[in-house]
């Protein structure tokens, strides 16, 4: 079975050439801007985690229980959500422009021994090792191929006719819900296979490891969020706590916004195991645009999207630096106009609203297309 | 306790740590990693310059003639050099000084001498090295040295200046011109006011090409310029021609035993354009085996019954990636050759190039 294009072998191979070739091209031409774009926005992004921090302590001189002239509920409401908010962002940018593409080797050819992917942990509860086996393994090499890549619905939602429908995918809107709030918590249970678990396919003593990892983690993190920061508030613990929880929640719902559009949105297409049979470095170049969709915005919500909003490229090129994405986004189009494959690149609302429709209208049998 | 509450304090910036906020305020002030502050810079020759650095938190104090790792980026790419420094531990402002000559086509020693700036920040290693004096002062010591392998020496002699016990010591130290002499003018003000140091310079081009080859080091030159030489412990610093000559005449001495000689990494020979596979060292596995210059390096290390982890197998994942001991590298992708040790390799797509070791 072959890939569902019009492209014969011999087109398929020069449109990997022409790939390729940009590829190297962006490589060979890394340097000094490069190392100086993602120096800077590690430094921003600890100044705003600093910075959040300290205005979430500082709203707390804002209670109305201090009783001085601008202690009031507007003032520290006010103050307190500017904290929270820039330390969502601040957990955003970390988790996707920097943690994300670091543990892609994005940067490893700096030679930098602070940003390097064999040794970057990130600030979520899913610890990095974990992450680079079910994302940059299995996630990248076996994109949208059913029944390899565990991305496809994450083994809790039904994001493709091609999964076959069953009673439990009639509440998935609701999963899906809750998938979003606490997103970080499925990234980081996502290498235990927990429905492989439930299934008896694997044990639970094959998934000990993986749980201990996570469960040293998690420690780390609630004990940062929701115990240290707390408690150096003395009596206002619940002020920061929430603060801390709803920054949290920020960053979630932002990345599975994100990420739910890279492969999920209407148009983006799925495969079987007898399709990516002997593949071809071209072959895997065309699966990965026609299971891959882009979001179009400005130069600030790229950053913020860790540039997955270039999920194409990124599919195409994953250890290219992040901030090239850009400047190749276009050329890859073109070069898909030129083979008249199809480039799947809209808007956040469209790409999101096709997606959620989707998982709704999945969550019921779908007549067999034959 | 003080464990414990490092420990409390590190869990506030988990997963990073709390020096790595501190570096936001000030780069000196970390722990995780040390660097130091240019603080000024100053030419000594016409392609010598020293720079006045000032160590972080973390630096501890040198012995004279001892070297430091030097971190450049250069191009976004990191490169490490060792240098010696050249100020005595007696400094007394808590800062060093390296002094570095442009070598001709030398990146990192052109990038240091022509773009480094005061108020730049290099990262830097703790002192290193053998090449010290005994604590325990030799009665005479005997100094060889050329061009920049002046710098540990110099550290020597401004030592022995800043406790006021210069022994008695014979320096001769090779440049191509007088005005090439490194630290030219305060040798000679510190052979003017210790009787002790006699400096004996050598102007190696002096004479014109032709004859200047009679000015390099030679057991007459030797017997001229330091006739109580067998009597002496010697420390030589400076081009490998030079302290091979040094080296093999000091042996046919029988003194082998009082020669120290601080050599610099030898320039590695570069790679033939047409090489094609070579010996491959797997040097955590301690596994040596042949490869040819097609096949993946993953391949020939599971062919030689070693289990290395790894992903995709295609150079997507970099689950593979084996740092580069020596050697070179191909990348089967894009022809590119790697090269430089401490680069990352990916072996599912990279085959030998000429004899290679892995840390693998």
């Amino acid at each position: 079975m072959s890939l569902p294009v019009h492209l014969n072998d011999t087109e398929i191979d020069e449109f990997g050439r022409e790939l390729d070739h940009i590829y190297e091209e962006v490589m060979t031409s890394r340097g000094d801007r490069d190392a100086a774009y993602i120096r800077r926005v590690i430094k921003v992004q600890r100044w705003l985690a600093l910075g959040g921090r300290i205005v979430i302590y500082a709203s707390l001189g804002l209670l109305p229980y201090w009783g001085h002239a601008l202690a009031t509920w507007p003032a520290f409401l006010g103050v307190i959500t500017l904290g929270t908010l820039m330390l969502g962002t601040a957990k955003i940018l970390e988790n996707m422009e920097i943690g994300h593409n670091v543990m892609h080797a994005q940067w490893d050819w700096m030679r930098d021994p602070e940003i390097q992917s064999s040794s970057w942990e990130w600030d979520t509860v899913c610890p990095s090792d974990q992450w680079k086996h079910s994302h940059n393994v299995m996630h990248h090499t076996w994109t949208n191929v059913i029944g390899k890549d565990r991305d496809v619905g994450y083994g809790i939602l039904r994001v493709s006719e091609a999964q076959a429908w069953s009673p439990k995918y009639l509440p998935q809107m609701l999963y899906n819900t809750l998938l979003g709030l606490f997103f970080d918590w499925g990234v980081a249970l996502h290498d235990v296979e927990a429905e492989r678990l439930i299934a008896g396919e694997k044990t639970w003593k094959e998934a000990l490891p993986t749980l201990k990892g996570i469960g040293r983690k998690v420690v780390r993190q609630v004990g940062k969020d929701y115990l240290a920061y707390p408690l150096l508030a003395g009596p206002f613990f619940l002020y920061v706590l929430g603060a801390n929880f709803t920054a949290n929640i920020i960053r979630n719902v932002w990345s599975y916004m994100i990420i739910f559009c890279g492969h999920f949105p209407a148009g983006s297409q799925v495969f079987t195991v007898e399709q990516v049979e002997n593949e071809t470095r071209a072959k895997w170049y065309v699966r990965q645009l026609l299971g891959s969709c882009n979001i179009t915005g400005g130069k600030l919500f790229h950053i913020m999207s860790g540039n997955l909003s270039h999920q194409i490229e990124h599919h195409l090129f994953p250890d290219m630096p992040s901030n090239r994405y850009p400047e190749v986004a276009p050329r890859v189009q073109a070069l898909c106009a030129r083979y008249g494959l199809a480039y799947n690149s809209h808007s956040l609302g469209r790409q999101f609203g096709t997606t959620t429709w989707k998982i709704l209208r999945l969550s019921l049998p779908t007549p067999n297309a034959a | 306790m003080k464990a414990r509450l490092l420990d409390l304090a590190g869990l506030f910036a988990t997963p990073l740590r709390p020096s790595h906020y501190l570096e936001l305020v000030n780069p000196l002030w970390t722990t995780h990693r040390l660097q130091a502050r240019v603080e000024s810079v100053w030419d000594e020759t016409a392609d010598a310059r020293t720079l006045t650095l000032r160590p972080g938190r973390g630096w501890r104090s040198h012995r004279a003639g001892q070297f430091i790792r030097v971190g450049a980026s250069i191009d976004g790419l990191r490169h490490t050099r060792t240098y010696s420094i050249s100020s005595a531990p007696e400094r007394g402002d808590e800062c060093i000084t390296i002094t570095v000559k442009a070598v001709d086509g030398g990146r990192v020693s052109r990038h240091l001498v022509r773009q480094i700036k005061p108020g730049d920040y290099l990262p830097i290693g703790l002192p290193q090295g053998e090449f010290v004096l005994p604590e325990a002062m030799p009665v005479r010591p005997l100094f060889i040295t050329a061009g920049s392998g002046i710098t540990p020496v110099m550290a020597m002699l401004r030592s022995y200046a800043a406790l006021g016990r210069m022994p008695d010591v014979t320096h001769i130290h090779y440049a191509p011109h007088a005005y090439d002499v490194i630290f030219g003018n305060e040798l000679k003000a510190l052979a003017a006011a210790h009787p002790g140091y006699k400096l004996k310079l050598v102007h190696t081009r002096e004479l014109g090409a032709e004859l200047s080859q009679r000015r390099h080091f030679s057991a007459e030159q030797l017997a001229e310029l330091c006739p109580d030489w067998a009597e002496r412990d010697v420390w030589g610093c400076g081009p490998a021609a030079l302290l091979g000559a040094v080296e093999s005449h000091w042996n046919q001495a029988g003194r082998a035993r009082h020669l120290h000689l601080e050599r610099f990494q030898a320039v590695l020979a570069p790679v033939p354009a047409d090489a094609a596979g070579g010996h491959v060292s797997f040097t955590t596995s301690k596994c040596e085996t042949d490869a040819d210059g097609h096949t993946p390096l993953l391949r020939v290390a599971e062919a030689a019954g070693l289990n290395p982890a790894h992903g995709c197998r295609m150079g997507i994942c970099h689950g593979c990636d084996a740092v580069l001991v020596s050697g070179c590298v191909r990348d089967l992708r894009t022809g590119a050759l790697i090269d430089e040790p401490g680069d990352k390799v990916q072996v599912c797509v990279s085959a030998a190039c000429g004899d290679v070791a892995l840390a693998l």
